[in-house]
């Protein structure tokens, strides 16, 4: 190391001190404001002893929150990835008038507060809202109901794949899909064996993120859920309850079940991510794959 | 969000054969936030008693909760702790006018009271209101703009100071101001002010709920605090009321009837004691009699003229509150 920097005039920052000190300042500032808070959940989780962690984990409500979550998880993130995808498609592959405002209509919901978002959907489907009374008289229970909270959590993260994609889409651009159309690929065709494959890490990083965040919205879904025990309870809705009733063992252990259900989507994540390159690594793939890293960059 | 309102629509086509198979054997009990305890002891005593029906709890603050029973949240019965909120579903024509004639004590099956909690061996020897204008005092009460518990601790140390210095309005305001003073934060509810008492560990004394009392030192530790309770303090109901709407929808009054009758049994009675609540039953009131150590309670009506007049003159923007809270 020392002989390679020798070699080179010294640029701005190569300085060890200045360095270390950077090193020094992410390691604390990452202990400080992710690990720190990490570490309280799990011994906070298990202060009251494991038997109290293991009745809270299961105690019909808490199991109810957490199939709950998962499966609001299951139903709106793949609508919004589908929907994610679409949109990034269109915007960066196709020309038409209003793309601009398509652009900006994805991402309000990054700039509007959850809470305001479920609000929102409370003076429309509410029973003085607009499609409340209607609803009311078909017997369609959105709000207060499982359609709610989906609805709610779709809103929060419908940004959240299609921004993943838009940007490295852009940057692609378009010269791979007119090569396909050219020798005759139909639009389904290029769809899935060039520019699905081009994006699929953006894609699934987008997923990730996305269901991180249905996983953990409260805002929204805390407006529109109805807060029943047992049936429309979400976890982070059920942490909040049980840190109201003072057990607070209780809540940590109900939020580490939720940092838990983090952890394994990130680990699928990094999983996926292997086997991906495992495949991209064998010799007889290697070359194509090269090709397409260089239109990318 | 055309493709949104579709699918939405779609999914809720597919539930609502579920959703809609309400039957009366179920009610949904709409309650405030930190009653869940409470409320499920209640309902074991009372599935042992009716076995085979179901009674599912919603949690939340009760403005919430009211405003989402008035959007359509499905509740047989509310069990609140601020009356207003029952007067706004009254408002929405969800619950009829004179449900406080429906249930016993004016449909108030249990009731608490602004007190204090003071750190072991109570080191700064707080008794009584008068305690907490002292300089040497740190009290911690949450922002009564906020806090419906907050407005009731406004409300009985108003009307301790109304008493004291007889109804003089310029010292009744330098009195409570005073005590606002002496509050080195204000949080946003009553929850997160016991975080500040007890593991922030700052002041020298917790107004809240004597109701709440026992849950924190149940919690935190019995030998850590003790509850103080003042020579006077103001009444605070836990209504209760049948919505109307919703059980006439689903054919469930008889059922909801039943459950809040519950409440004023002895057994019913029994279970809210346990939790800190003070009772109106003589004999189980005698069971706890030590628990609840004797106190003079004066009501909104009596000090205030009621809830509509001190929404009027005190909680109002730019009413007495806003005069004290705004002088700091």
């Amino acid at each position: 190391m020392a002989a390679t920097r020798s070699k080179k005039p010294p640029r701005v920052g190569d300085h060890p001190i200045f360095r270390l000190g950077l090193l020094a300042a992410v390691l604390v500032l990452t202990a400080l404001v992710v690990v720190a808070p990490l570490v309280v959940i799990g011994v906070q989780a298990f202060s009251a002893g494991a038997d109290v962690f293991v009745a809270t984990i299961t105690d019909a409500d808490t199991r109810h929150a957490i199939f709950l979550t998962v499966a609001t998880a299951l139903i709106a993130v793949p609508i919004n990835t589908v929907f994610g995808v679409a949109a990034a498609w269109a915007i960066t592959k196709f020309d038409f008038t209003g793309k601009r405002l398509l652009l900006i209509v994805i991402e309000i919901p990054f700039s509007i507060s959850p809470i305001v978002a479920g609000v929102a959907y409370l003076f429309v489907y509410g029973l003085q809202g607009v499609f409340g009374p209607a609803l009311e008289a078909a017997e369609i229970k959105v709000l207060f109901a499982l359609p709610g909270i989906v609805l709610a959590s779709m809103f929060v993260t419908a940004p959240f794949v299609a921004r993943e994609l838009i940007p490295l889409m852009q940057a692609q651009g378009r010269d791979l899909e007119e090569a396909a159309t050219s020798l005759g690929a139909s639009g389904w065709r290029t769809f899935f064996s060039v520019t699905l494959p081009n994006v699929r890490w953006a894609l699934l990083y987008g997923v990730v993120l996305c269901n991180a965040r249905v996983m953990g919205e409260f805002g929204a879904v805390s407006v529109v859920s109805g807060n029943i025990r047992g049936q429309t309870n979400t976890l982070p809705l059920h942490v909040e309850l049980l840190y109201h009733d003072y057990q607070t063992a209780g809540a940590f252990a109900a939020a580490s079940i939720l940092a838990l259900l983090a952890v394994v989507t990130l680990f699928a994540k990094v999983l996926l991510e292997r086997q991906g390159a495992g495949r991209a690594g064998r010799p007889a793939l290697a070359a194509p794959q090269t090709i397409k890293t260089e239109t990318l960059t | 969000m055309k493709r949104f309102l579709l699918i939405g629509t779609t999914i809720a086509g597919l539930l609502a054969g579920s959703a809609s198979a309400w039957s009366a054997d179920k009610i949904l009990n709409a309650s405030y936030d930190v009653a869940r305890e409470l409320f499920a002891d209640v309902n074991k005593g009372y599935i042992a008693a009716h076995p085979g029906v179901t009674i599912d709890q919603s949690h939340a603050g009760t403005s919430k909760q009211a405003r989402a029973i008035v959007e359509g949240l499905e509740a047989d019965v509310v069990t609140f702790n601020q009356i207003t909120d029952i007067d706004f579903l009254v408002k929405n024509g969800f619950v009829s006018d004179d449900w406080q004639n429906d249930f016993a004590n004016k449909s108030s099956p249990f009731y608490s009271l602004p007190s204090f909690l003071v750190r072991a061996g109570n080191p700064k020897g707080i008794k009584d209101w008068n305690d907490l204008v002292r300089d040497d005092v740190k009290v911690i009460f949450p922002n009564p703009k906020t806090s419906g518990n907050a407005r009731y601790t406004y409300l009985a140390a108003t009307a301790y100071a109304k008493e004291a210095f007889n109804n003089d309005p310029a010292k009744v305001a330098e009195f409570v101001t005073k005590i606002f003073d002496n509050v080195p934060v204000f949080d946003t509810g009553g929850r997160a002010s016991t975080t500040t008492f007890v593991e922030r560990e700052i002041g020298d004394v917790l107004i809240t709920f004597e109701s709440e009392t026992t849950g924190i030192r149940k919690e935190f530790g019995e030998d850590k605090f003790e509850s103080v309770t003042p020579s006077v303090s103001l009444l605070a109901e836990f209504p209760v009321a049948i919505v109307d709407k919703v059980v006439d929808k689903r054919d469930s009054r008889e059922f909801a009837k039943s459950y809040l009758d519950f409440l004023y049994t002895p057994e019913g009675q029994k279970i809210a004691a346990e939790h800190g609540n003070r009772v109106n039953d003589e004999a189980v009131a005698a069971e706890f009699k030590d628990k609840f150590p004797e106190i003079r309670l004066v009501t909104v009506e009596d000090v205030f003229g009621g809830w509509p007049k001190v929404q009027e003159e005190h909680f109002a923007s730019g009413g007495l509150l806003d005069q004290i809270f705004g002088e700091r």
